[in-house]
């Protein structure tokens, strides 16, 4: 068998690659006297691996013999992981020192994350994918868990490692199962099985498509497999939960649109039982958890999983409106989580684990700027226009209505009412709340420019949606 | 049909139109803690000015234009477009837009101007002109839009932009909890509007108004779509125009500055909904049971609101009960199909309402003074502390007279065109119920408005403390309200029925918007009555019912004013219901307080209460607490019962595939 | 008796299940630990009897690339349970909850 390699396809991956091993070694070298090597390595590298990123856009093709594409998708999805990651390593140093758990480790265990989701967005066979799970997912437990000293932290990665093993093991005996049936790992492959068969899930299909999508709904954290994510996202630094809470949920979105976008498979299976149901409890249940929650934190993890459970409805609906939707709302949901989590750490006064909603008293008197870019990220979260996180849930409930799923969307609908009140609570405390004896806020550039960066990304992809639109569409085409 | 005969003429100038109150938002918000209160004002007001004078350029250019070919577009660029679905930052000057341009810029400015002497020496003067400026510009947005994207972002602004002014003054609780039920019960209606949304662009592709509504001609009428989403649209109007059962936060809404409550509650944004109505006409004619729906609840909350008014004390709050009964006028209007006539009203509306607030606010201001100066701690907006202002106040009294004859619907002045021609149209479309209901609201109208008069301007100053006495307001607040007496006057002017000779000129005007779902309308239910003599007759009724009003007024208030005293007792329990607004606020207190005891008892005073829906509101946050509180402790922190839990839904997920 | 695949494919879900209950009745983290070695060893089995089945080698290349996974899920596993046991001075899991709601 002759295989094309076509290195190029997986240009970013390889930049990627390289970078983990220069970071490890440029802090091996230097990083007893100052991280500032590796944090500027890891810069280079990011904007070099989106430099390759753009230049190849959509137009490297297939790999390895249908391994891995380099197609537009994918190019969507690193250039997202991509922009996300650089944003959290960029002001990442200011928690890091702060915290005294500045070691270069972190830096090369955020590059190998990224590494894995850029895997999962492109990969053409089940290997790849589970490839890029895992490497993904085993550098994010070691980040949970990066603050040794705290026993919050520690928690959280125990908690991950031990329920994302345990759907390692679901997910991994679904693909067996699914090999057993098809005879191959290759999606074309299966997809074309589906395709032709007539009883689609007959045999170990069945079982093997469930306990697939299983592993993939618990990287979503989708209601009833969420429970790992408030309780990890609480202890993790936070640093690491902004990125947790935006990257690796955009990636396992890409996994699944990769796997199940496309109408000959998604026609043949009971979305309507489970991903229906699945979407319902996740808004509802994230949505009332949110508004109970005292710590930003935890709200935001709650809010985070809402987030994902409107994003179901994006890959319930099939339809290529809610595939380019969800698109748009990945890209643009990272960047607002990635400015509320920032400007969460940069609030809080207590403490690793004290992240009071009380913290943001008056900050609207002591930094008009920080709370002006909250009110933003709280507002566009909330889905007000003209921000940017209108218009995905927009294109996505639209999807939504087109596919019939009516119910299913008034729910949403009316859950965004509903989380109207956790969201405003936090400008209501910004603006209207007085308290005692709060400092100014200390200056922190980097905190300042990757706020301020995200709240304009936020407003001009909400004032101009459509270049973003476009680009999701196109790439949703390139991917049947 | 005919709409879609209308040729669009592009104009270069729309973007200003909302450009400099932007900019005046823009210039004030950056500035901040640096700019002087004074050039806020200054800087403030000189923008809406501006504003203004381009509309009213606008406004001439469409004059000259032929009737049928009334129509200015402007498209800044295009907001998104994918695949056959494209929307853009454009904007429409029709005959209906141009009318809502000028009362929101010009009515804007006057009250940007009277806020200069209104706010004098308040702290927050600056962000209070920021936000004043930030509230036109949405409200600009979404009466310019050409699509219900755009105008949907206006909406949330106008929402916004409201919040933040009822919560004005944020050191005080209540008023901040005030300005959260407006933003909530607004986003109720919200929810409405997004679904409708939604389900337009499913059925039409579209969120463009003309597309939506070419397209909506050729859909059967009465279809269902078309009902659904009409009455989604009609579940946001009852949002944002406070109608039955979502009204429930203006009255509270009146916990902002006084300006605030003219502009945003009274002349603006809570007309927005009737606007979006009419702006939708073609959809609500196709629709025949959404329009019973609207006529219905429009002319419920007129005469629902107006009870209330008859026995409420504080004077913004009559005022406040007033608009809502207004706003129920213009829905009613447009539920029987008389779109013009609502929209006429709503302009005559912001008129005199508009005055009667600021005329409210000259006399707080002035008892607020007067209080001050004597260490009185009496409240300066209790009727029952006034009495005898017609003598220190006179321009404030003569303004608000005037403004109170207009809302009364005394012939002559512009109040009297525009309600005429709505019951008018009620009656002529064989409305005959909703007829009654509105001529009885407009008897209540008069009487509680000439009881206001009464009590504040007549009789003897009640607190009269040696030689002390309010005195008139600055002069940068008088003229604004001599500006708008005379508007309270002739604005009805253009609106003369052809009864009294006149050429109805608004009629035509808004013809060609209308020109469609008249079409419709006759097509299927054929013509009303027409007939000069019924005209008349229906006429003279409702002014008589007016005059009674005052009539009754003046006896209970001026002639023999122990009267009121006499009939509370003799019908005390009903004058307590109405008096304490039907004892929606006990409800809710006893809905949050101890919500679980009282749940029967809860249940039992809703079913006999009209305005269960405040206590739903509230109730209903009280119930989500309650859930959320509980479904939290499913996160019980141990990992064993997270695997349990995940382990038992992967084998339900695992039985549904295989299944 | 021939061995068919099915006995392979029995055999390996059973192991499946013992290493499930494992998991949710343990409580020491490293036993729960190990019962999800047994998992993923579990499936290992089944992807090289489909291996067999199908006649193709890349069921195997997967189990080598899962035995890597695994290992390294081990190894940070460990780890992060001797920081546990620093912390608390025990590894029972039910001691780990301070975090909830």
């Amino acid at each position: 068998m002759n295989i094309t390699y076509n290195l190029p396809a997986i240009g970013t991956q390889l930049v990627l690659g390289a970078g983990v091993i220069l970071v490890l070694l440029a802090d091996l070298l230097t990083g007893k006297k100052n991280r500032d090597v590796a944090y500027q390595t890891t810069l280079t590298v990011l904007v070099l691996a989106g430099i390759i990123c753009v230049m190849k856009w959509g137009s490297a093709g297939a790999g390895f013999g249908g391994q891995v594409f380099g197609d537009g998708f994918a190019s969507f999805f690193n250039l997202a992981f991509l922009a996300i990651a650089f944003l959290v390593v960029f002001n990442s140093p200011n928690y890091l020192k702060r915290n005294e758990i500045d070691h270069g480790e972190y830096y090369m265990l955020i590059l190998i994350a990224v590494l894995g989701m850029t895997f999962m967005s492109s990969a053409g066979d089940l290997l790849i994918f589970f490839l890029g799970l895992e490497t993904m997912s085993i550098s994010l437990y070691v980040l949970a868990g990066f603050h040794k000293s705290r026993a919050r932290s520690n928690e959280s990665s125990l908690k991950y490692l031990l329920l994302g093993a345990f759907f390692t093991g679901f997910l991994l005996y679904g693909i067996a199962l699914i090999y057993g049936q098809v005879g191959s790992t290759n999606l074309a492959d299966i997809t074309s099985y589906l395709a032709g068969s007539a009883n689609p899930l007959g045999g170990y299909m069945g079982v093997g498509l469930a306990l697939l999508l299983v592993g993939l709904l618990f990287k979503m954290a989708v209601v009833p497999f969420h429970f790992w994510s408030p309780d990890v996202y609480d202890g993790a630094p936070t640093p690491v939960t902004a990125f947790m809470s935006a990257a690796p949920k955009a990636a396992a979105f890409a996994a699944a649109l990769r796997i199940f976008y496309d109408p000959a498979i998604s026609l043949g299976l009971p979305w309507d039982k489970t991903l229906w149901i699945a979407a319902a409890l996740t808004i509802t249940l994230g949505n009332f958890a949110a508004l109970a929650q005292s710590s930003i934190k935890r709200m935001l993890a709650y809010s985070s999983i809402t987030h994902a459970g409107y994003l179901m409805i994006g890959l319930a609906a099939g339809n290529e409106l809610g595939a380019s939707g969800m698109l748009y709302y990945l890209f643009t949901y990272g960047f607002m989580n990635v400015g509320a989590f920032t400007i969460a750490w940069l609030v809080n006064r207590r403490g690793e684990g004290n992240y009071l909603l009380s913290d943001f008293a008056q900050l609207g008197s002591r930094n008009p700027v920080m709370a002006l870019l909250m009110s933003i990220f709280m507002l566009s979260l909330t889905g007000i226009p003209p921000l940017a996180g209108f218009f995905g849930k927009l294109y996505v409930f639209s999807a939504g209505v087109k596919a019939g799923l009516i119910w299913l969307v008034v729910i949403a609908v009316l859950n965004s009412v509903v989380s109207v009140f956790y969201y405003l609570r936090v400008m209501v405390i910004m603006y209207m709340r007085e308290e005692e004896g709060l400092k100014d806020l200390e200056k922190a550039p980097t905190v300042a420019i990757t706020a301020i960066l995200c709240g304009l990304v936020i407003l001009l992809l909400g004032l101009f949606p459509g270049p973003l639109l476009d680009l999701a569409r196109e790439s949703v085409l390139s991917l049947l | 049909m005919h709409h879609e005969t209308i040729t669009t003429t592009h104009s270069a100038l729309l973007w200003l139109i909302p450009a400099f109150p932007f900019l005046g938002m823009l210039i004030n918000g950056l500035l901040g803690k640096k700019q002087s209160p004074g050039a806020a004002g200054i800087l403030a007001s000189g923008a809406m000015f501006l504003s203004f004078i381009v509309s009213a350029v606008v406004f001439f250019q469409l004059l000259g234009m032929h009737a049928e070919e009334r129509s200015l577009t402007q498209t800044l660029y295009t907001w998104m477009h994918v695949g056959d679905f494209s929307a853009n930052i454009s904007f429409l000057i029709d005959p209906l837009s141009a009318v809502m341009i000028l009362v929101v810029t010009g009515v804007g400015f006057l009250i940007h101007v009277y806020s200069i002497g209104y706010m004098k020496g308040d702290p927050g003067v600056v962000r209070y002109f920021t936000q004043l400026n930030l509230f036109a510009f949405f409200m600009l947005l979404l009466v310019m839009a050409d699509n219900y994207l755009l105008m949907f972002v206006g909406w949330e602004g106008v929402g916004l932009c409201s919040y933040l002014l009822i919560g004005f003054w944020w050191d005080d609780m209540d008023k901040a909890i005030a300005g959260k039920k407006a933003f909530i019960v607004n986003r109720i209606g919200d929810f409405g509007f997004l679904l409708a949304m939604f389900l337009i662009f499913v059925a039409f592709g579209s969120l463009d108004f003309e597309t939506v509504f070419a397209r909506a001609t050729g859909m059967p009428y009465g279809s269902g779509v078309v009902t659904a989403i009409t009455l989604l649209l009609f579940l946001g109007a009852c949002g944002k125009s406070a109608q039955l059962p979502l009204y429930v936060w203006l009255p509270d809404a009146m916990a902002g500055p006084t300006p605030v409550s003219a502009l945003i509650h009274a002349a603006t944004m809570v007309t927005a909904g009737v606007y979006m109505v009419a702006r939708s006409n073609i959809l609500y004619t196709l629709a025949p049971v959404s329009m019973a729906v609207v006529a219905g609840i429009g002319a419920a909350t007129a005469i629902f609101a107006a009870t209330i008014g008859l026995a409420q004390f504080d004077i913004k709050k009559v005022l406040a009960y007033s608009t809502v009964s207004q706003l129920g006028y213009m829905f009613l209007a447009c539920g029987v199909g008389a779109f013009g006539a609502g929209i006429f009203h709503l302009m005559t509306h912001a008129f005199f309402k508009a005055l009667l607030f600021m005329g409210s606010g000259s006399i707080i201001h002035a008892m607020h003074h007067y209080m001050e100066k004597t260490g009185s701690h009496d409240d300066p907006q209790d009727m029952r502390n006034m009495g005898g202002l017609r003598k220190h106040m006179p321009k404030t009294y003569w303004t608000f007279l005037l403004a109170t004859l207009a809302i009364a619907g005394i012939p002559g002045f512009s109040g009297f065109f525009s309600k005429d021609e709505i019951l008018w149209k009620a009656f002529s479309s064989g409305n005959i119920a909703v007829w009654v209901i509105g001529a009885i609201a407009a008897g209540l109208t008069a009487f509680y408005m000439f009881r206001l008069v009464y009590m504040t301007f007549f009789g003897e100053f009640k607190p009269a403390q040696s030689g002390e006495h309010p005195h008139e307001s600055p002069s940068v607040m008088t003229v604004p309200l001599m500006i708008l007496a005379v508007l309270s006057i002739i604005g009805g002017w253009v609106g003369i029925p052809h009864v009294l000779g006149g050429g109805n000129h608004i009629e035509h005007w808004f013809h060609p918007v209308f020109a469609g779902s008249e079409h419709i309308s006759t097509l299927h239910q054929g013509h009303g009555i027409h007939s000069s003599g019924i005209e008349m007759t229906v006429m003279i009724v409702s002014v008589l019912i007016a005059l009674a009003g005052i009539g009754i007024a003046y006896l209970f208030y001026i002639k023999k004013t122990d009267i009121p005293g006499k009939i509370v007792s003799a019908i005390g329990p009903l004058h307590k219901l109405v008096y304490n607004k039907y004892f929606v606020d006990e409800i809710y207190e006893a809905g949050v307080v101890t919500p679980i005891e009282k749940t029967s008892d809860f249940f039992l005073w809703r079913f006999f209460d009209v305005k269960i829906v405040d206590g739903m509101v509230n109730g209903a946050a009280t119930v989500v607490d309650f859930i959320a509180g509980h479904l939290r402790k499913v996160q019980t922190g141990f990992v064993q019962n997270y695997a349990l839990i995940m382990g038992a839904a992967v084998l339900v997920i695992v039985l549904v595939f295989v299944w | 008796m021939i061995i068919s695949l099915n006995h392979y494919l029995v055999l390996s879900a059973f192991l499946f299940c013992i290493g499930v209950a494992g998991v949710l009745t343990r409580k020491n983290a490293i036993i729960i630990f190990a019962s999800i070695e047994l998992m993923l060893n579990a499936v290992n089995l089944s992807f090289i009897a489909f291996a067999r089945h199908w006649g193709d080698a890349g069921g195997q290349i997967f189990v080598f690339f899962s035995l890597v996974v695994a290992a390294a899920e081990v190894a940070v596993g460990l780890a992060i349970i001797v920081v546990l046991f620093r912390h608390k001075e025990t590894i029972n899991i039910d001691d780990v909850n301070l975090m909830r709601w």
